[in-house]
């Protein structure tokens, strides 16, 4: 991470080199998913990223009108070149190699995997992560949750690999997977709303702790303020209040121990 | 040669090009998922090759229904001809969704839900239906003399078709159809999205898991190395049919 010296009076909006002068451009991708975001609009303020990004905003100064959102593909925003956002919120892990490509804001969250399951299937009755070795296993593209499968689960078949949550669901759903391994307030969200035939299971950390970032350009002059906007609300409560909030039922799933 | 070298020169000196060196061709990141894309490329090479004798045989079937000329067969003839308009006028990869994550959806018993089986259904509805085409042209090129020839000499009409109209017309539509099976052939990574790990899948996994797209690149050549093989292929067949023609 690029350690700009940024003192305190840098991080206003008439200092920050932002993409369009006076407003702070985010991006997300779409859809936005509950419970990150709600109705798909990261601009109405509700859902957890959303709601962080704009405490980030007034943080550094940024009314809620001067925040403006904009579309980015998870694919799409680690791109080499300039980029057409100030930052990205996407749930997005912080992991070293990520980090030569990128710059990451300080983490706003950290994030439990959880064990999704069709009621009453076998995996259902799973009591340690060994016990879920043979079942068919499905996760969605660039989460960290294939990673903590591969290593801390170890299959014996190979996990398959959708490209966002409503594929994952749908293979759930129909019985393609027996098992989902998202993200714990995701896990929660779906079996909440999407998928009531299915439950959460437990839940494990991923190897090496899975933290989630703002994204920004390698090298960016925001990177120091944004992170600091983060660090700021996370001293002040409001991160915590917000993340009550919003990811409240994150920690009800029993741990599950590896075998 | 001087304008592609005038614009590789443009490309290596433009101020991005470290950058997209580094998340492009980065040989290190190349390398080293070079292993698990060619284990992926397996799948990709299995599902080509069955989808592809289905396709040949499917699209034989139906461009035979779509040039048959008795009354009686019409019915068929109608679900030929829409069979070919709904599956050719399908973007591939919707058709893939479709069958991916309708047919498990009906929750019937004696479907399959094995996410290959249902890729390779749906590849092989899609490409049957452009083969068969291929095929139909084929059919309709052969002059109707060879026929009126073939029944004046005492064949039946079904050995007529058998023995002297499919053998010229496939002859003649060599070429075409193997310009589709390169087509499939990188199709079949289509797939992907049902979520098996084929070769463009596992490339994307370790691109996203290290921002770098370098491994996409591991991908594109496993493909190059089978599609660009065939290309010399139809080169040498299609020159061979311009020779006889």
């Amino acid at each position: 991470m690029t350690q700009t010296t940024a003192a305190t009076g840098d991080c206003t909006p008439d200092a920050l080199q932002t993409v369009s002068k006076g407003t702070l451009t985010v991006a997300t991708d779409k859809p936005a998913y509950p419970p990150y975001f709600q109705d798909n609009d990261p601009s109405n303020g509700k859902g957890f990223e959303s709601a962080v990004v704009y405490a980030m905003a007034k943080d550094l100064g940024y009314g809620p009108d001067q925040v403006k959102w904009t579309v980015v593909p998870f694919n799409a925003s680690y791109a080499p070149g300039p980029k057409d956002f100030d930052f990205d919120v996407n749930q997005i892990s912080i992991t070293p190699k990520r980090a030569k490509q990128v710059d990451f804001s300080s983490p706003y969250y950290t994030a439990n995997q959880a064990i999704v399951v069709s009621k009453g299937s076998p995996a259902a009755d799973a009591k340690t992560l060994a016990d879920l070795a043979d079942s068919k296993i499905g996760v969605q593209i660039g989460t960290t949750s294939l990673d903590a499968v591969n290593s801390v689960i170890a299959p014996t078949s190979q996990p398959q690999v959708f490209d966002n949550s409503n594929d994952v669901v749908a293979a759930l759903k129909q019985g393609s997977v027996d098992v989902v391994v998202v993200d714990v307030p995701t896990a929660l969200y779906l079996t909440a709303t999407q998928v009531p035939d299915a439950e959460v299971v437990g839940q494990f950390p991923a190897p090496g702790g899975d933290q989630w970032g703002a994204l920004l350009q390698k090298g960016s002059p925001l990177t120091a303020c944004v992170s600091k906007a983060v660090e700021d609300i996370d001293q002040s409560g409001e991160l915590k209040q917000i993340t009550d909030r919003w990811m409240s039922q994150a920690a009800g799933a029993p741990q599950l121990p590896p075998s | 040669m001087l304008v592609l070298g005038g614009l590789a020169a443009l490309v290596v000196t433009s101020p991005g090009w470290p950058a997209v060196q580094e998340t492009f061709f980065s040989w290190k990141a190349i390398k080293s998922s070079f292993p698990d894309v060619l284990g992926g490329f397996w799948l990709d090479v299995k599902m080509f090759v069955i989808v592809e004798v289905v396709v040949l045989i499917l699209g034989l079937v139906i461009a035979l229904v779509r040039t048959s000329t008795s009354p009686a067969l019409f019915p068929f003839r109608l679900i030929a001809t829409v069979y070919t308009d709904l599956f050719r006028g399908i973007p591939t990869i919707l058709l893939v969704y479709l069958v991916g994550f309708g047919i498990p959806a009906l929750q019937l018993s004696g479907l399959p839900t094995n996410p290959v089986v249902l890729g390779g259904i749906a590849l092989s509805l899609s490409y049957s239906a452009y083969v068969a085409e291929v095929y139909r042209a084929g059919i309709a090129s052969i002059h109707r003399s060879q026929r009126d020839a073939a029944l004046a000499l005492g064949l039946t009409p079904s050995r007529a078709l058998r023995h002297v109209i499919l053998p010229q017309a496939i002859r003649r539509v060599g070429p075409p159809l193997l310009n589709d099976f390169i087509s499939l052939q990188k199709d079949v990574a289509l797939i992907s999205i049902l979520g098996p790990q084929e070769a463009f899948r596992i490339a994307e996994i370790t691109a996203a898991s290290t921002f770098n797209y370098s491994p996409l690149i591991a991908a594109a050549v496993l493909y190059l190395a089978v599609t660009v093989p065939m290309a010399r292929l139809v080169d040498r067949l299609g020159g061979q049919s311009g020779v006889k023609a």
